[in-house]
């Protein structure tokens, strides 16, 4: 199978700061990862590179082949979607248009959007189970509906690639699940999914590969099962843990 | 998101709303002219007279010039809410009207005519806005935060400026810098210009209204919508401080219109810039309009600076509007 998003001898950094270096990642169609690390060990960043927002420091990202110069923004958006950590609404805006955006990239300069966009959206809506709040004004929302409602813009994009930062962020226990399932979902159809988690019991549940990223350039990345032991998440957290699988999903227990 | 067709009927409803205050200005006067005499003067049919004459080279130029400063401030100031990211961004913001008032005082306090005043206005806003951009620019990142603080300097900075001027010139100055400081459209006989630079800057604008749409959302997520941010924050820019400069050049640093046109607009029809920038055009340019005859008529033969009725018009529509708005959203 052909890789969607690869990374050829990527290092990302800021200022002096070097989060990785010589980074090789493969995506493959129906891939998902986890990125996983400390607070300000270089996640968000990393997964902003990845998105092409932010320039690497060396190497580059290509997506299907291609990099991000060669394809520009526009076909870059029909290839990956970036779910941001933080969103800072200042105009009102309903739910509806909100979540509308996501088919910016598949319109032409002149088009209006049409019906059949808004079906895109209402079917988002009702997957992220906001479907009652369509006419609602997006400043109104509580932290967790509005990242469901940007989870539902990034559905309504329809990428191949989901680049997804902290994704369960504000999330009650429940929707945290449909979430994710909604991902693994998209994936299982053919999409590769990117997720910086905090939770690394998620990612044994939700993703077949993981990047731990140290926070001093180095980054480790294997299989979920290879690369989520005790030894591992203690010394990536600098923390004890007791790591243990339970009916086959993994539990962690801070010492 | 209005539909094409609601976008387009507000439009036609504002339209006509353009077209009644431009009747009411060309009517309305120390000589009244009925509405069926103004369009004879356009025909060239009837007597002519004095009417004909007051109506086609006094009033007529008045309130076109009027019409376009009011769209281009409102324009810029709907562009820079967007670039700025900020509901509070009005065209002055960033030092445009600042430079302006340097320019327009000085040529004031030198004697010039009314083409030198409009000349040096617009150098001095060209010189602000160059400055501002090449400061916040200048080492490549270029947030929004850093614009804006840039531009609030340098136009702290004009205003300082423009107050030592003020406090050296002589007495007989004073009145004309005080009208241009306030916006005024008694010298504004020439709005070919105005009304050019208004369809440019709309008509550049246009092609890129839902990608505006999406800047407004942060530059991230517009970038990762395939949006060029960098290509259309600097157009977005050069645009609006176009439209600032040739509005200020025009008559004076008029206030509130490029603050709270957008606004009202944005509560009425929403914030799709598709319909926000030509129906803020069309708004800030009727209130212009009425605000201005309004400003030469009220207390006859003296004229008011048609800044301070913008002011005293905009304030309470707005106020009722924020409060309108407060409680259908509890």
């Amino acid at each position: 199978m052909s890789s969607l998003l690869e990374t050829r001898h990527l290092s990302v950094g800021i200022g002096t700061r070097v989060f990785c270096r010589d980074l090789a990642l493969e995506l493959k169609a129906g891939e998902r990862l986890a990125i996983l690390g400390r607070n300000g060990a270089g996640k968000s960043t990393l997964l902003s590179v990845l998105a092409g927002l932010r320039a690497p420091s060396s190497g580059e990202v290509r997506l299907k082949g291609r990099g991000y110069a060669e394809l520009g923004p526009r076909r870059a958006a029909k290839l990956r979607g970036w779910l941001p950590q933080t969103r800072n609404d200042v105009f009102a805006s309903t739910v509806f248009e909100t979540a509308l955006i996501g088919r910016h990239p598949h319109l032409g300069r002149w088009d209006w959007e049409s019906a059949r966009d808004a079906r895109f959206v209402r079917l988002a809506l009702e997957a992220v189970g906001l479907a009652d709040y369509a006419w609602r004004d997006i400043q109104t929302l509580s932290g967790g509906e509005r990242q469901r409602l940007a989870i539902a813009t990034l559905l309504v994009q329809q990428p191949e690639i989901f680049l997804l930062d902290e994704p369960v962020a504000y999330l009650d226990l429940k929707h945290q699940i449909a979430m994710l399932t909604l991902f693994a979902e998209a994936a299982r159809n053919g999409a590769a999914v990117a997720m910086v988690l905090h939770e690394p019991a998620l990612a044994w549940r939700f993703c077949d590969h993981v990047l731990l990223v140290l926070g001093d350039g180095r980054c480790e990345y294997g299989s979920a099962t290879e690369m989520l032991d005790a030894e591992r998440l203690s010394a990536l957290y600098d923390y004890p843990l007791k790591v243990f699988v339970h009916e086959g999903q993994l539990c962690l227990i801070p010492e | 998101m209005p539909s094409r067709r609601r976008a387009l009927i507000i439009l036609a409803l504002l339209l006509g709303v353009s077209a009644a205050s431009l009747l009411l200005s060309l009517t309305a006067g120390s000589i009244h002219v009925p509405p069926r005499q103004v369009f004879a003067a356009f025909v060239g049919a009837g007597e002519g007279g004095t009417s004909a004459e007051v109506v086609i080279h006094l009033r007529l130029p008045r309130a076109l010039a009027g019409f376009a400063c009011g769209g281009l401030l409102a324009l810029s100031g709907a562009l820079l809410q967007v670039l700025l990211r900020n509901p509070l961004a009005d065209p002055y913001i960033l030092g445009i009207s600042g430079g302006a008032g340097v320019g327009a005082i000085l040529s004031i306090l030198f004697g010039l005519g009314v083409a030198g005043i409009a000349g040096a206005s617009f150098a001095g806003a060209l010189a602000a806005m160059l400055l501002v951009f090449g400061l916040a620019h200048g080492d490549g990142s270029w947030t929004q935060t850093r614009l804006l603080l840039t531009g609030v300097i340098v136009a702290a900075g004009c205003g300082a400026l423009v107050a030592l001027i003020l406090s050296i010139s002589p007495d007989d100055k004073l009145h004309g810098m005080l009208f241009w400081i306030m916006g005024d459209l008694s010298q504004a006989m020439h709005p070919e210009l105005a009304l050019a630079a208004l369809a440019a800057v709309l008509l550049a604008a246009m092609p890129f209204a839902r990608e505006l749409n999406l800047l407004s959302r942060g530059p991230d997520t517009a970038l990762s919508l395939g949006v060029r941010i960098g290509a259309l924050r600097r157009g977005v820019y050069f645009a609006a401080s176009l439209a600032t400069a040739a509005a200020v050049a025009q008559a004076g640093s008029i206030g509130f219109v490029g603050l709270i046109v957008p606004h009202l607009v944005r509560l009425a029809a929403g914030n799709d810039q598709r319909l926000l920038l030509p129906a803020s055009m069309l708004a800030g340019g009727s209130l212009l309009v009425v605000a201005d005859t309004a400003a030469r008529t009220l207390i006859a033969p003296q004229q008011l600076p048609v800044g301070v009725l913008t002011a005293l018009i905009g304030v309470p529509v707005f106020l009722f509007l924020l409060a309108r708005d407060a409680r259908r959203r509890r």
